[in-house]
């Protein structure tokens, strides 16, 4: 069974990918991955406000109450060493690549135009295969206008295309007016690949306290249908490569994505759940179905029922929409 | 001679010093204190990097309990053949004195750097003068005084190179603050240049004298009257040969360096006939002074002091003119008592002695300058010479002050000056949280460093925590600067806080034709009209040049927040014409590169774009011909004060107390309570206000306002009658007060805007949660209506207190604090604990109050935060030291208890007078209670009164102490610096002893008030002064080691996380008749955290398991119970919740990442295993698990 895949230029040797989560986080994880199987792994996401709002703050700590008081002038030693916390995650990439032979991507998450950025090179000089921008920003200022929303991820994708060499993936939510229009002014900004969709966080409420509770929620299968119908809509219209995030759980949820035309998908709550040894699971019962059904390759697969390919393309537009909930009731 | 190029930086004189030391050293042992805790930071920041000595070792940094741990380390390391070295000032030099004696003893190379400062009298100071290093002349130590910054390297070095040869070691010192932290533009000296002064052969004598079991020897004999005497004489030559060993390294250094020093350096006239001796700083300006008189026909000079120990007469002679007819000698100490103070009486002394080479001898006066930094200037000078050309000058004089008491001073004219024309001085007024002084640091390294100029930067700090005000004194010059002292005739002062102008007389210092810079949120065309009157008349008689700038908004824009440093530096460069200004903004971005790249690109950035757009928003005004605004209304509130400060306190609150004459003082440092209520400083930017439709009166607000400022009444509805149209008020909720009124009330011009108050309130707005009780609104200075009410307020009389429950936090807020308005740090988390206890016990407490941050805010002039109720009864608070405050709070005890058996037997001598059941009362009265107490008192009174009738003496005596028949609550205050530390010893005892004494150790877990240093209670993991990379051992268990004892009743608290059962433990621990310790959680600044978040750190504290709350209260061991009761449970959630919170352990999750994940895990293992013994400990006494005892 061949299950060979090609990511953002990458050869992996199936179409899974760990997607940037704390799982790898630890050398020992990604030793783990690749040992279950994995194709590629996305490190977990360096993000913007770590290299930005972190640094501001600690440096606002470091002058807080400083050159007030004759006795206290200071209240910390001057740092002996560079106070940068991407150090770590640079060095983290290091290791990551020393340690496994699958493709490591690294990730930078991030919202705003600036100097954050600049870190994509050093992800690159550290090793990195590829690059995933994470593009996470909620418009939420009723003074800018889609446009300037959308040239800011241009921007964004601009300046890191121009800081490296290695392909870069574009991860992406979906709410835009004109998602096919975005994407492909995305792959005239240059993007080698997209990732699809960015789970944005949702926070929750706490009615005793009234306070509002910020936290992270675990994807359910459910998730899946969004990306799925935005991949079987892209395939065969772009050049760069698909990737597919957000409820994949089981072997089915890979095929499917596969076969509306992803490249490979991605998988995060699933191993969070069952443990990284999943990954194996997942890739058996892929085979297993496979060949139960006859096919000899993903590539074979591939697209296969995306929008162009698929016997009924109207039932992933609007026009399916009334149909399928006079079926609901 | 060839004069190799060295590097030119600007550093103050504690770096310069420490520069050397370190080099020098394989050992260091260190312990802060103020001025020279610098060098001791340094020493381990150094350390820490991996910073090598001469020798390419990096030196041991040991930090001690106390600088008698420090001094007692070094002796030890330098017997066994280190070269080692320590840093110090004042009551730390004091505590070193039995080691100098022994050191210097037996004849030890060592060099020790000490900050001079003024030792504790009648008060504490922490600035400097030569009371310190006097008091240790007699040790046998060599002295070497540096008067600049230079001069503390260069002398560093001839010190640690003199010693080695001489082997008498050396205090090299400086004066605290005006050297050891003025700024200047100085050579460094090369690692050869150090190398080169230094004969290696006598570092390896030194190591061959050491004490080796492979050569013993016994040394530190007892010795009796046959040999000790002769012992001592025997080491006579090694102080003879010294003062030559010092000269020759002297001259050997002015090959090297071409800068010549001598023991004694005379300058001045080579005929001159008046002539100052002098050592320190000062010597600087006698100079300046001595050029200025001699070029205007004067025949003046100087005779600096280099080496005052030992003192060479010879040379001294050698150095002084022959043609002196009349000499002054000044000392910055008093030696009260003394025949002259100590440098006095050497000169009295060298020319007695060479009374013959004299025709006539010269007359010869004392006087004593610049106590406690206070200024010493040219003008001073001049006086101190126009007094020596008088026939009869005034001996054991005075110069700088009013003496209106002794008529000990001189007087001289402020209008003397000397400033040469071609230095620029920038005098730069600003808040300490708005970044002008590390502005105006960066401005001196950027012309020091770049230009040819020299460079000067000199810090004047007032002595509040919050919203303090700093100015900056700055001179450039293109020739050397000689000038220690401050400015007060400017060519450019910086306003870098509009409202300045309304409280300080900012421009008083500014020359004709000067430029003047504000920060003013008015616009260039706006802001004339907003000024304060005189201010626009300085203006325009002194014809400034008058810019603006809207720096906090810039600031805003650029993400500085309230850091206006860079913007207002920038501003500087583009009108001072200091440099061309294309070049300044160059290097104030390369300067801006380096120092904040080891914090991250993004900073770098933000900095840019502050510089650019401050010059976009930089405007001139076109200044008027007229002044349009009104007369400036004064402080109302000063009206109301006591006479003593509205004359006294009043001059040093506006900064003119150097103008109080003798006369105005208390002559032994007693002052009124109470005084912070006069201040009103208006600092806040934001203040709470009181929403009283959703308050449910709970109290929580008013326990926690760490300043006193929120306070709440029951009241008449009367009261309510002439009220101001603003004053808020509503229904008392509580059953017991049925029909009476409830006001919450902020004190908005004491509020330091801390919002700790938002942070607790529970009540929530139903429609819109974002709005409680109490929110914070932005302040604008005067808001009149607030003050009115506040004052209002006041007036309404408090509750009775037995009507109030003050067992609850709900109860409690009717009480009225008797601390209040300090100056500590907004948000600070001592104060609410201090305040608590004012409210409990404030009318009957005496308060031992060790050195520390709560001893400043405390105690620190101009006003202080003690306060006395209506009946005139308040606490009765003192500092003595930091090392003896728990033996100080003893003696309280010791005293009143002693003072309460004499009374109980001088009423019974007297019974047939007093009425037996009177006696019977008052000797045997239940004061358990507040009601008990309140009798009592009556009792008391009654008792006076029938003493007042009666003849007898003994009821007279009896007056004396009667008092103390009521009961006195003694509490023994402190930080964890003293408690765990350096007070440790004491602290034990007095614990043993069973009074009943309350201790209460404020514990920040670092040394706040000197700056972040390590103490034995900062927890692992934890950066910290001393521990640059991180502590690796766990905190010390204070509360633990004193369950040893049993009969201690011991309290973990964190008001944060549960204040009832603070409440609770204060009330157990006044109530204990025998030793109570309460360990209080305080958060502070040093942990690096918002402090308006500081309520949150508490709670994490407790729910992580990080500071468990209990209590041990031993009086459940006399009912066959658990005397531990743990009041928190178990761990819930992991350390690092807590832990990564805080900058002081997530900073080195970005220098060491892996090193601070292993501090983690150790730390929550240590929680894990702290949280079972006390659950071990805690189980009911019939539980097999329960420990035997």
């Amino acid at each position: 069974m061949d299950l060979k895949t090609t990511y953002l230029g990458l050869k992996l040797r199936n179409p899974l990918i760990a997607s940037a989560s704390p799982l790898s986080g630890t050398v020992n994880n990604l030793r783990r991955m690749e040992d279950a199987g994995i194709g590629a792994i996305v490190i977990y996401s360096l993000f913007e406000e770590q290299i930005t709002k972190e640094l501001q703050e600690m440096n606002q700590h470091l002058v807080r109450g400083t050159e007030s008081y004759a006795e206290s002038l200071t209240y910390f030693p001057e740092p002996a060493d560079v106070l940068v916390e991407p150090e770590e995650y640079v060095d983290h990439i290091r290791q990551a690549k020393s340690t496994v032979d699958v493709p490591v991507i690294a990730s930078l998450n991030g919202h705003s135009e600036g100097g954050w950025v600049r870190y994509a090179k050093l992800l690159e000089d550290a090793g990195a295969d590829a690059l995933e921008l994470n593009i996470y920003f909620l418009a939420t200022d009723f003074a800018t206008t889609s446009e300037q929303i959308e040239q800011r991820y241009l921007n964004i994708l601009r300046s890191v295309k121009s800081m490296v060499k290695i392909p870069v993936a574009v991860k992406i939510g979906p709410y835009f007016s004109a998602l096919a229009h975005m994407t492909k002014r995305l792959e005239e900004a240059g993007a080698d690949g997209l990732v699809l969709f960015n789970r944005f966080y949702q926070p929750d409420i706490d009615i005793e306290n009234l306070s509002v509770i910020p936290n992270v929620l675990l994807s359910t299968p459910q998730a899946l249908r969004l990306p799925l119908r935005w991949i079987a809509i892209l395939h065969g219209h772009l050049k760069m490569s698909l990737a597919a995030t957000s409820g994949v759980h089981s072997a089915q949820d890979a095929l499917k994505m596969i076969m509306v035309g992803a490249d490979a998908t991605m998988l995060c709550s699933v191993l969070l759940k069952h443990g990284i040894d999943h990954v194996d699971v997942i890739l058996e019962d892929m085979r297993q179905w496979m060949q139960e059904h006859g096919y000899e390759s993903i590539q074979q697969m591939k697209g296969s029922l995306s929008q162009k390919s698929c016997p009924n393309p109207e039932a992933f537009e609007r026009a399916n929409y009334m149909r399928a909930l006079k079926t609901f009731i | 001679m060839t004069v190799p190029t060295r590097k030119q930086i600007t550093i103050d004189g504690n770096e310069a010093a420490a520069y050397v030391a370190y080099r020098f050293s394989e050992v260091i042992a260190i312990y802060p204190i103020t001025p020279s805790s610098t060098m001791g930071e340094l020493a381990d920041e150094w350390n820490s990097a991996g910073i090598k000595n001469l020798w390419g070792t990096v030196p041991l940094v040991q930090e001690m309990q106390s600088e008698s741990g420090a001094i007692g380390a070094i002796h030890g390391a330098l017997q066994t053949g280190v070269l080692s070295t320590t840093f110090t000032a004042s009551q730390g030099l004091l505590l070193m004195i039995p080691n100098l004696y022994k050191i210097a003893g037996e004849l030890t190379p060592a060099v020790f750097h000490v900050a001079a400062r003024t030792v504790a009298t009648h008060a504490l100071s922490i600035f400097g003068d030569h009371s310190d290093v006097m008091a240790v002349r007699a040790t046998g130590f060599a002295m070497l005084s540096s008067t600049s910054v230079q001069e503390a390297m260069d002398f560093a070095l001839i010190a640690h190179a003199a010693t080695l040869e001489a082997r008498i070691p050396f205090l090299h010192f400086f004066d605290g603050f005006r050297t050891s932290h003025e700024i200047a533009k100085i050579e460094q000296l090369t690692e050869d240049d150090l190398r080169s002064l230094v004969d290696e052969r006598l570092i390896q004598a030194h190591r061959e004298r050491a004490l080796s079991p492979e050569h013993p020897v016994v040394r530190g004999t007892a010795q009796n009257p046959d040999v000790f005497f002769q012992s001592r004489e025997a080491a006579n030559l090694f102080h003879q040969a010294c003062p030559g060993i010092v000269q020759k390294m002297m001259d050997k250094f002015a090959q090297l360096t071409g800068r010549q020093y001598d023991l004694f350096e005379y300058y001045g006239a080579a005929d001159a006939k008046h002539v100052v001796v002098i050592m320190g700083s000062g010597a600087e300006t006698v100079q300046e002074t001595v050029d200025a008189l001699n070029a205007s026909g004067e025949s003046t000079g100087v005779l600096k002091v280099r080496l005052y120990r030992p003192f060479s007469i010879e040379a001294f002679l050698e150095a002084l003119p022959n043609s002196v007819r009349s000499i002054a000698v000044l000392d910055r100490t008093k030696e009260a008592g003394s025949s002259g103070e100590p440098l006095y009486l050497d000169v009295v002394n060298a020319l007695f002695e060479a009374r013959a080479q004299f025709t006539p001898l010269p007359m010869v006066i004392g006087g004593r300058y610049g106590l406690s930094s206070r200024e010493f200037t040219p003008a001073m000078v001049k006086a101190v010479f126009d007094e020596l050309k008088k026939d009869s000058p005034k001996n054991h004089f005075t110069v700088g002050i009013t003496d209106d008491v002794s008529r000990t001073s001189l007087e001289y004219s402020e209008d003397f000056s000397i400033e040469s024309p071609d230095t620029v001085r920038a005098l730069f007024y600003g808040l300490g949280s708005d970044g002008t002084v590390s502005a105006n640091k960066s401005s001196i390294k950027i012309i020091g460093e770049n230009t040819r100029n020299f460079a000067q930067g000199y810090f004047v700090y007032d002595s509040k925590k919050s919203g303090s005000v700093t100015i900056s004194h700055l001179r450039f010059g293109p020739r050397p600067i000689r000038s220690p002292y401050l400015i007060t005739r400017a060519n450019f002062l910086g306003c870098h806080q509009f409202n300045f102008l309304d409280r300080y007389d900012v421009l008083k210092n500014i020359e004709s034709g000067g430029t003047f810079l504000l920060d003013s949120p008015f616009g260039a065309d706006q802001v004339w009209d907003h000024l304060p009157r005189k201010v626009q008349e300085t203006i325009i008689d002194k014809r400034l040049k008058f810019f603006v700038i809207d720096a906090g908004s810039v600031a805003r824009a650029t993400g500085m927040g309230g850091r206006i440093n860079t913007i207002m530096q920038t501003c500087f460069f583009a009108i001072s014409n200091v440099l061309p200004h294309s070049e300044a903004i160059a290097l104030i971005k390369d300067s801006i590169r380096k120092f904040y790249t080891k914090k991250g690109e993004e900073i770098v950035q933000m900095n840019y774009r502050a510089v650019d757009e401050a010059l976009v928003h930089l405007h001139e005004v076109r200044v008027p011909a007229q002044a349009s605004a009104g007369k400036k209304i004064p402080n109302a509130w000063f009206a109301q004060a006591p006479e003593f400060v509205q004359n006294v306190t009043s001059c040093m609150i506006s900064q003119c107390g150097d103008a109080i004459p003798v006369s105005a003082l208390p002559v032994d440092g007693t002052y009124p309570v109470g005084t912070t209520k006069f201040e009103k400083r208006n600092i806040a930017a934001e203040v709470p206000v009181w929403e009283k439709d959703l308050c449910i009166q709970c109290g929580k607000c008013v326990f926690v306002c760490p300043h006193s400022v929120i306070r709440s009444k029951v009241y008449e509805p009367k009261y309510l009658d002439d009220s101001p149209a603003t004053f808020k008020a509503m229904a008392a909720k509580d059953r017991e007060f049925q029909g009476l009124q409830y006001t919450l009330q902020v004190s908005v011009e004491d509020c330091t805007g801390c919002s700790l108050c938002v942070e607790v309130c529970p009540a929530r707005n139903k429609s819109e949660a974002r709005i409680k009780a109490i929110n914070m609104t932005p302040y604008t200075d005067g808001q009149n209506e607030d003050a009115k009410n506040w004052e209002h307020f006041l007036a309404i009389p408090d509750m009775a207190r037995e009507r109030l429950k003050t067992n609850s936090v709900r109860g409690l807020q009717g009480i009225r604090p008797l601390f209040e308005f300090s100056g500590a740090c907004a948000g600070c988390g001592e104060t609410p604990y201090l305040k608590l206890l004012s409210q409990l016990f404030g009318e009957r407490a005496l308060i031992a109050n060790a050195t520390g941050c709560s001893s400043i805010y405390g105690g620190n002039l101009p006003t202080t935060p003690w306060s006395k109720n209506d009946e005139g009864r308040g606490p009765a608070w003192a500092n003595s030291l930091f090392e003896d405050n728990a033996e100080f709070g003893l003696g309280f005890r010791l005293s009143i208890d002693k003072q309460k058996e004499m009374a109980a037997e001088y009423v019974k001598l007297l019974e047939s007078e007093i009425g037996t059941q009177l006696v019977e009362e008052l000797v045997n009265a239940d004061q358990s209670d507040e009601a008990g107490i309140f009798e009592q008192r009556q009792r008391v009174e009654l008792l006076k009164e029938k003493l007042n009738k009666m003849d007898r003496p003994e009821a007279k005596r009896l007056f004396g102490f009667v008092d103390a028949l009521v009961k006195k609550s003694i509490w023994i205050v402190g930080g964890d610096g003293w408690a765990y530390d350096i007070g440790f010893g004491g602290l034990d005892h007095v614990l043993s002893t069973g009074r009943d004494v309350n201790v209460l150790v404020l514990d920040t877990e670092v040394y706040s008030n000197t700056g972040g240093q390590m103490s034995k209670s900062t927890p692992r993991g934890a950066v910290a002064k001393f521990a640059a990379s991180g502590k690796t051992l766990a905190k010390k268990d204070l509360a633990r080691m004193m369950m040893t004892y049993g009969h201690v009743y011991i309290a973990s608290v964190a008001f944060g996380a549960k204040d009832e059962h603070t409440v609770q433990a204060f009330l157990e621990a006044e109530a204990y008749p025998g030793p109570s310790l309460i360990i209080a959680y305080s958060h502070c600044i040093a942990h690096g955290i918002d402090m308006k978040t500081g309520l949150q750190d508490h709670k994490a504290a407790v729910q992580t398991g990080y500071w468990p709350l209990f209590r041990y209260n031993p009086l459940l061991a006399y009912d066959g119970k658990n005397p531990l009761l743990l009041d928190s449970s178990e761990p819930k959630i992991p350390l690092h919740e807590y832990a990564y919170r805080q900058n002081r352990f997530k900073m080195l999750t970005k220098s060491k990442p892996q090193e601070a994940k292993r501090l983690l895990e150790l730390s929550q293992q240590d929680v894990q295993k702290r949280w079972k013994i006390l659950e071990s400990m805690a189980a009911p006494v019939d539980s097999p698990k329960t420990p035997t005892q």
